[in-house]
Parts: C-alpha cells; sequence; structure tokens
C-alpha cells in the first residue's frame, strides 16, 4: 500500500523517560478501536493468506520454481533502482528547498508533492503516453516520479533545521565546500537519507499499478504477480505463497527503517528554520539549477498526460471527455465514467472519515500514552504496528477480504462498504503520520499551563491540542482524500462491475481495444490530477510545517 | 495556607523529594533554593498537582489536595520558558484563566498588562515577545484569575543577567502589589533573597534550612549550605561578645552567638588592606566592580577582593583584612 508521506518532523529531545507504574488505563482501551479494526481487517486476511499458503503445499511448490526467484531478483532490482533514481534527483530538491531563499520556493513544493499523491494508474498512464512501449526503464521512472517526494521532504525537513555552523566549523578549519558537505552534512542527513530510501524501496517493491501498466504480462513483480495468478490463473495457494515472500521482506525492511529511524532522534543538533536559509552562493547554483532542473522533469509527465486527454485521431478535441458520460467503445464498461466518478468520491468520503476516526483515535492514544508515562518500547510497538499496512502489498489485502470476510455477519464480501474499509486501511497509517508529530511536539507543559489555569483534561485538548494540530488534521483529510480516491491494489480486487471506482476504470479502459477507451482515460485521469492538484493547493496553502513522518 | 505535611514523591524507586515539612502563609513567598536536581521542582509540581506523591499530605486551608486535580486546585503556575500559548495574542493569553471560569471582563486583562510594564501590548502575537516579555505575560497569564497560590519554576533562569535582575525587582513588586501567596524554585540565591520572605534550602530532596533570607545568607545549617551559598572556605573560629577571631584575625559580628563556630568565608570576607595575613598574589580577574584576587599565604591558597583602583598585579606581597559583610558562621555545630 505505497502511501505515506514524508516529511520529518524532529520530536523534542530529551524527553524524561521515568519508570513508573503506567497511568492511563484509558488509552489503552482506546487503542483498541485502532487495532480492533487492523486486527480485523489488515491481520485477519493476510493471516488467512499465509495459512492457505502453507495448507495447500504451494509454498514449497513455489518456492522451488525458479520461475519464483527471477520475479523476486526483479522485483527488488527494479525497487533498488527506482530508489537510486529517486534519492539521486531528489537531494538537489531537497537542499533547494531547505537552503536556498529562492522565488517560487511555495510552487516547487507543490509540484514536488503532486506526483506522490496522484494515484497510481495515473502515473503509469502518464509513463506510456510518454515512453509507449514500457519496459524496465519506465517502470524505474515511473517509480522514482512517484517517490521524489518522500526523499526530497523528508532530507529538507531535516536539513532545514540543520546548524550551519558546523558547516562553518569545518570551512573555517580548511575544508573545501564539497568536503564540508561530505564530511559534515552528508553524514548528519544520512539517518533521514537511509529512512526515506527504505521507505521509497518498500513502496517500489510492492508498487501495483505502475508495474501492471507499464510492465504489461512480460515485466511482472511478486505484486502483480500475485494479482495476475488470483484473477487469472485461479492459482489462490501459489498467489499466497507469493505474499506471504512479500510480507516477510517488507517487514524486514520495516524493521531497518525503525531502527534508521530512532538512530536519528538522538543526538540532533537543530536550529529553527529562518537561521539556514540564504540566497545560494558560488557552486551552490549548480546544484539549485539541477533541482530546478528535476523540477521541470517532474512537470513532462503531467503535462504530456495533459496533451494526450485532449489529443483525438485528427487533432485536438474534447472526445475523451465527452466519452465520460458514456461506457467507452462499444460498451466496454458496464457504467459510465461518470457513475465511477460518483462512485469514486462516495468511497473516498467514506474511507477519509473512517481513517480520520480511527487515525485521530490512534495519534489521541499513542500521545496520551506517552504522556501518560507508559513505557516507550509499548507505545512503539503500537505505533509500529498501526504501520504495517503502509507496507504490505494492497493486493495482498484485497486477495485477504476475498478468502476471509464472507465469515463476518452481513457478508462484507458482496457489500459495496468493502471498498471504503479497504482504503481507510491505506489511509489511516497516513493520518496517523501526519498528525502524530504535531501531537508529539506541543510541550506537555503547555498542557498543565492550561491546566493550571482551570482547564480540564477535555478543555485542554479543545484549547491547546486541537488549535495546534488542527490544520494538519484538516491537511490529513485532503491527503487521505486524494489518496483513497487514487487507491487501485485493494480496490480493482474488491470493486466489482457496478462498483468500479474511476482508476478501476481507467484500468479497464486501457486494457480494451478502442482509440476512445484511451482518450477516455486519459481525461478520467486528468480529471483525478485535478482534484490532487487542489488537494495538495490546500496543504500547501495552510503551511503546515510538517507533512507526516517515518 | 498551604501546608505540606512529611510528602516524599519517588520516581520509581528513586527517591526526588524525601520527607519534606513546609508551611506558606497567606500572602508569604517562599523560595525554594536549591542546586539543581535537588528535588525543588519536583515538590512544586506535586504542590500544583502535576507529581502524584508516594506519601504525606498536601492541603489547603486544611483540606488535603490530594483527590484536587490540577485544574481545580486554583494554583497559578509560571514557567521558565512561558510556556504561552502559541495560537493565542498576548491579551488572550493573559485571557484564558478567566475564560475558563467564564469570566469575560477586559479589564483585568488591561490591568494586568499595566502591573507586568506591557501596556498596549495586547493584540501582539506571543511569538514576536522578547524572552523577558513573554515572561511577563505568563505572570499577567498566571496572576489573572487571582490564584490562591501562585507556583514559579525557575522563573528568570531563562533570561540574560542584566535582564533577570531587573525582571526579579518587578516581580517582587507585583507580588506585593497582588498581596500573593507565593513559591518560587530557583537555584540563583540572589533571585530568592529579592523575591521571598522566607527560603527554603533543599538539597538531595530534602529541605535542609529555612529561614529569612538574612538568617540563611549569614548562618547557613552546614558545610554542604554555607559551600552553595558561596562560602568557598570554612575554617574553625571563635566567638566572643559579638567579635569573630580566626585564622585571619578579628572582626566584629554583633549578631553572632558566643561560642567556638564553623566560619564560612566567601572571596570578599578577604580584602586587600592592613591586616594581620600576608601573601603574595597569584593570579587576578577584573569583576564588574571589584577585583578577584587569588593570593597565596604561608599557610594556605585563599580567594580575596581588592577596588579596582588599587588592585595589586600578579606577583605583589599583599596583606589581607578580614570583612564581616562576606563571612558567615554556620549555625549547627561540627
Amino acid at each position: 500500500m505505497a502511501h505515506g508521506r514524508s516529511r520529518l518532523s524532529p520530536r523534542p529531545v530529551g524527553r524524561r523517560v521515568r519508570t513508573r507504574r503506567p497511568r492511563g488505563t484509558g488509552a489503552l482501551v482506546a487503542a483498541l478501536v485502532p487495532l480492533g479494526f487492523l486486527a480485523v481487517f489488515f491481520l485477519w486476511p493476510v493471516a488467512a493468506i499465509v495459512r492457505r499458503g502453507l495448507a495447500e503445499g504451494g509454498v514449497t511448490r513455489v518456492l522451488g520454481a525458479a520461475d519464483t526467484w527471477s520475479l523476486v531478483l526483479f522485483t527488488l532490482a527494479q525497487a533498488a533502482a527506482s530508489t537510486l533514481v529517486a534519492v539521486v534527483a531528489a537531494l538537489p530538491v531537497a537542499f533547494l528547498l531547505a537552503r536556498c531563499a529562492l522565488p517560487g520556493m511555495a510552487l516547487v513544493r507543490a509540484v514536488v508533492l503532486v506526483p506522490f499523491v496522484l494515484p497510481t494508474v495515473v502515473v503509469g498512464l502518464a509513463f506510456r503516453s510518454l515512453l509507449p512501449d514500457g519496459g524496465v526503464l519506465a517502470i524505474v521512472l515511473a517509480n522514482a516520479f512517484f517517490n521524489v517526494a518522500v526523499v526530497a521532504r523528508t532530507v529538507s525537513g531535516l536539513w532545514a533545521h540543520l546548524d550551519r555552523r558546523a558547516e562553518d566549523a569545518a570551512r573555517s578549519l580548511g575544508a573545501s565546500p564539497l568536503r564540508a558537505f561530505v564530511s559534515v552534512t552528508l553524514p548528519a542527513l544520512r539517518p533521514a537519507i537511509g529512512s526515506s530510501a527504505s521507505v521509497v524501496f518498500l513502496f517500489c517493491a510492492t508498487s501495483f499499478g505502475v508495474v501492471l501498466l507499464l510492465g504489461g504480462a512480460r515485466y511482472r513483480t511478486l505484486e502483480t504477480e500475485i494479482y495476475l495468478r488470483t484473477v487469472n490463473l485461479l492459482d489462490l495457494s501459489g498467489a499466497a505463497a507469493l505474499s506471504m515472500i512479500q510480507v516477510t521482506a517488507v517487514v524486514a525492511v520495516l524493521v531497518l527503517a525503525a531502527i534508521a529511524r530512532r538512530r536519528r532522534e538522538t543526538a540532533m543538533t537543530l536550529r529553527p528554520r529562518t537561521q539556514v536559509v540564504r540566497r545560494p552562493r558560488g557552486r551552490e547554483w549548480v546544484v539549485a539549477a539541477s533541482a530546478y532542473a528535476v523540477v521541470a522533469a517532474l512537470l513532462v509527465p503531467i503535462v504530456s498526460l495533459l496533451v494526450r486527454s485532449v489529443s483525438t485521431g485528427d487533432g485536438w478535441g474534447l472526445d475523451g471527455y465527452r466519452a465520460l458520460s458514456g461506457t467507452g467503445f462499444r460498451g466496454s464498461l458496464q457504467i459510465s465514467g461518470l457513475d465511477a466518478a460518483v462512485n469514486s468520491l462516495r468511497a473516498a468520503f467514506d474511507a477519509t472519515l473512517l481513517a480520520l476516526g480511527l487515525g485521530v483515535t490512534a495519534a489521541v492514544v499513542l500521545v496520551s500514552l506517552s504522556r501518560g508515562r507508559a513505557r516507550p518500547a509499548l507505545v512503539d510497538t503500537i505505533d509500529t504496528a498501526l504501520m504495517v499496512p503502509l507496507g504490505v502489498s494492497a493486493v495482498t489485502v484485497g486477495f485477504g477480504y476475498l478468502i476471509t470476510l464472507d465469515a463476518l455477519p452481513g457478508d462484507l464480501r458482496t457489500s459495496p462498504a468493502l471498498i471504503p474499509l479497504a482504503q481507510a486501511l491505506v489511509v489511516t497509517p497516513l493520518v496517523i503520520r501526519m498528525l502524530l508529530p504535531v501531537l508529539r511536539s506541543i510541550d506537555n507543559r503547555l498542557r498543565q499551563a492550561a491546566a493550571s489555569l482551570g482547564a480540564s483534561p477535555w478543555r485542554v485538548w479543545r484549547e491547546v491540542d486541537i488549535p495546534l494540530a488542527g490544520r494538519s488534521l484538516l491537511a490529513a483529510a485532503a491527503f487521505g482524500f486524494v489518496v483513497a480516491l487514487g487507491e487501485f491494489g485493494a480496490t480493482s480486487f474488491l470493486a466489482r462491475a457496478d462498483t468500479a471506482t474511476l482508476p478501476v476504470v481507467i484500468g479497464r479502459l486501457i486494457s480494451r481495444p478502442g482509440e476512445l477507451n484511451n482518450q477516455m482515460a486519459y481525461a478520467a485521469c486528468t480529471l483525478l490530477m485535478a482534484v490532487t492538484v487542489a488537494a495538495v493547493l490546500l496543504v500547501e496553502r495552510l503551511r503546515v510545517q510538517s507533512v507526516g513522518e517515518f | 495556607m498551604l501546608r505540606v505535611d512529611d510528602v516524599s514523591v519517588h520516581y520509581g524507586s528513586i527517591p526526588a523529594v524525601s520527607d519534606v515539612d513546609i508551611e506558606v502563609a497567606d500572602g508569604e513567598v517562599v523560595a525554594l533554593l536549591g542546586p539543581s536536581g535537588c528535588g525543588k521542582s519536583t515538590l512544586l509540581r506535586a504542590v500544583a498537582g502535576l507529581e502524584p506523591t508516594s506519601s504525606g499530605a498536601i492541603t489547603w486551608d486544611g483540606a488535603d489536595l490530594a483527590g484536587v486535580p490540577v485544574h481545580r486546585r486554583g494554583f497559578g503556575l509560571v514557567f521558565q520558558d512561558g510556556q504561552l500559548f502559541p495560537h493565542r495574542d498576548v491579551a488572550a493569553n493573559i485571557a484564558f484563566g478567566l475564560r475558563m471560569r467564564g469570566d469575560r471582563s477586559p479589564d483585568r486583562v488591561a490591568d494586568l498588562l499595566d502591573m507586568v510594564g506591557l501596556n498596549g501590548y495586547g493584540a501582539r502575537r506571543v511569538t514576536e515577545l522578547s524572552g523577558g516579555e513573554q515572561q511577563r505575560v505568563a505572570l499577567a497569564r498566571a496572576l489573572a484569575p487571582r490564584p490562591r497560590l501562585l507556583l514559579l519554576d525557575e522563573p528568570l533562569s531563562a533570561l540574560d543577567r542584566v535582564l533577570r535582575e531587573q525582571l526579579a525587582i518587578d516581580l517582587a513588586r507585583v507580588l506585593r502589589a497582588e498581596g500573593s501567596t507565593a513559591v518560587v524554585v530557583t537555584h540563583d540565591h540572589d533571585e530568592a533573597f529579592t523575591l521571598a520572605d522566607r527560603v527554603a534550602v533543599m538539597r538531595s530532596g530534602r529541605i535542609v534550612q529555612t529561614g529569612r533570607p538574612d538568617e540563611v545568607w549569614r548562618e547557613p545549617a552546614d558545610d554542604e549550605t554555607a559551600r552553595f551559598l558561596g562560602c568557598e572556605l570554612i575554617v574553625p573560629g571563635t566567638v566572643s561578645a559579638g567579635v569573630l577571631t580566626c585564622e585571619f584575625g578579628a572582626t566584629a559580628l554583633p549578631w553572632a552567638p558566643d561560642g567556638s563556630a564553623r566560619v564560612g568565608l566567601r572571596p570578599s570576607a578577604l580584602r586587600v588592606g592592613e591586616g594581620p595575613t600576608e601573601g603574595a598574589v597569584t593570579a587576578r580577574v577584573h569583576r564588574r566592580d571589584h577585583v578577584r584576587l587569588v593570593v597565596e599565604t604561608p599557610t594556605r591558597t585563599v580567594d580575596a577582593v581588592a577596588g579596582i583602583a588599587d588592585a595589586p598585579d600578579v606577583g605583589d606581597p599583599v596583606r589581607l583584612v578580614l570583612d564581616p559583610d562576606g563571612i558567615a558562621v554556620l549555625s549547627r555545630r561540627g
């Protein structure tokens, strides 16, 4: 479920840790709500898949097949290559955002952020319009395009608060600007680069829509193979075995990322942002220029998509947009594009509400537990557990729903409520990651000051925490909505013909012949992109200090 | 009246405050003075209701506060670094406590702005204020709802020296004007003596001495308290008919009780003059209004002071004379 947003927000260093009988049983009870949701709608389906993979001997068969290992190899190799490209492209942008006082920074921030919230099908289709033959290069570039924001925002978040005087000291000791960067700044940034790179690697390894659209039948990753085996070959035990391999890899990467994160939180000399921003000097202009080049490159697929959406066989026109009111070339779809758009909005709205409820509860619980002096290990464990859906394949979860949820009353499998539930699972970690740093950064003594002035515990939340975290909550809602709107992996598993969402419809349109279907897909992508850009502009407008942390 | 009765606070198995007894009368300002880590802030937080006590009782006018949460105690709190609400302007910060009680009168806010010397600052953003201004707003905010007791946790420590001295005087004036009952936690004895009617010296979680500032200053309870209050040298001596005699000579101390005594000497207790002690200067440093010397005498190395105009140079021979203002007599013998 390759979605999440990153921007480092330093937690206050030196929180006193005390061993004391934990207070806050109420918080622990409230923790059961998000954890229970996670158990029913995530753990159970995934566990069911693991069991099925083990039970039918699929694992030994799949593990023995040479095909499997070339699949694993390709998955890892394309993820590694995509991560490398994303990091190399993101570092100059991080420098630009963190250290340069130049005009147009708000625009740069928005342009960098847009690709990350774009629906995967839109990104896939945008690159198909650029590189019609698809292939490895297209997959790597599309994955990197998608994730530049993760690295750029995480690294610039740390970089902006890094004390420039450490570099000045190195320079005064005789280091050249490059040497000072390599020996002082880069080591300080390494934790941020490391943790964002591991997250990007995770996203790229589990990337679904992009690979499915650009790789076709030739280039397959674990994620697309699970989908193809389930949907086309009905090889459930094989798919389950592949899911297990993927889950194992994801958990390993998450643990590594958690270790990197913990290291980052210690021993940093952080400064307010204003002290480190200035106009570039000398060779810094080269870096700034390459950052602008990266930003321009990010715009290319977006512009290409726009152009394709208004191109017809004989020039320019709005045929694709007009076709949205119909069901495509010779009725390729069972519902019209507009119906799909309505389905999308409804599901995304429900999913956002659900995710906000769960995410706010979880964030409040985690913060209350920390403030109530619960064991840090307990808080970290709950925190990590809530993040797991961020990394586990959406396809695995969607598949898991199909084989478990008939056991629940009301047969959820055939219910339209299933799609918002799956989407909420993707969005909830995002809400938590955006709210938690803000809530954590509120000094407990500020709340104690309010209490000493007569504010009851609820009143303290209303007067202090909510106003201070309100913008982040709104931003989380906007992003969550867009991410739910664009969710493809799980939704394509769960949506039936009449409940299909816009991304699912786009996927179906481009797999069918007919020029009109293509135009319609590009037009639908443009609509999704417009909503995404609106959300990003809203979030940038809110000037939320930290857009999530990993 | 606040009464702290045999109170202990533990962090896990580590005692932070042990068996503390103290009373604060209505209208009285008491300073908890001690080095960092002595438990003074923890005691303050226990009184505020922010730390649970492990034993003992905290009462107000005889009513036990054990079950009373922070927001119902009616105790104002001022932190070292203000902790103003960043999303509210100066006036709204000050009005916060009034609003919690449903009181919306703007007059009180204006009065307090006036009292802390920030007339016309009401509409300013708190993030635009200097450190000293923030502390003034924090004080006004805590005073606005007329708390029964004001708790100040190192209220001036985050400020630079000149500002700290100025604000300490202002703070003392405001506390008197409001007739506040207050407990001030500080590690700075100047601050404690400026603000407080009574000082309680804390060490290792216990109160080792309480008394009026001049009493504590002149008659610290024991060696460690004397050292904490600046007596770098402690020597034996005798007091007889208001005259102290020790190895550095004799001087009049009319307030000291007769008998043998341990004598604490601050650097200012020995100054250059026609005294009996001879020595040679081995180091000198300029201070604001005097010169600090290190003098090697035949028996030991001592700190001493001299006037700026006639300060001797390094290597010069000097004679030292006792100055009664720099002398403390330890009240506990032995």
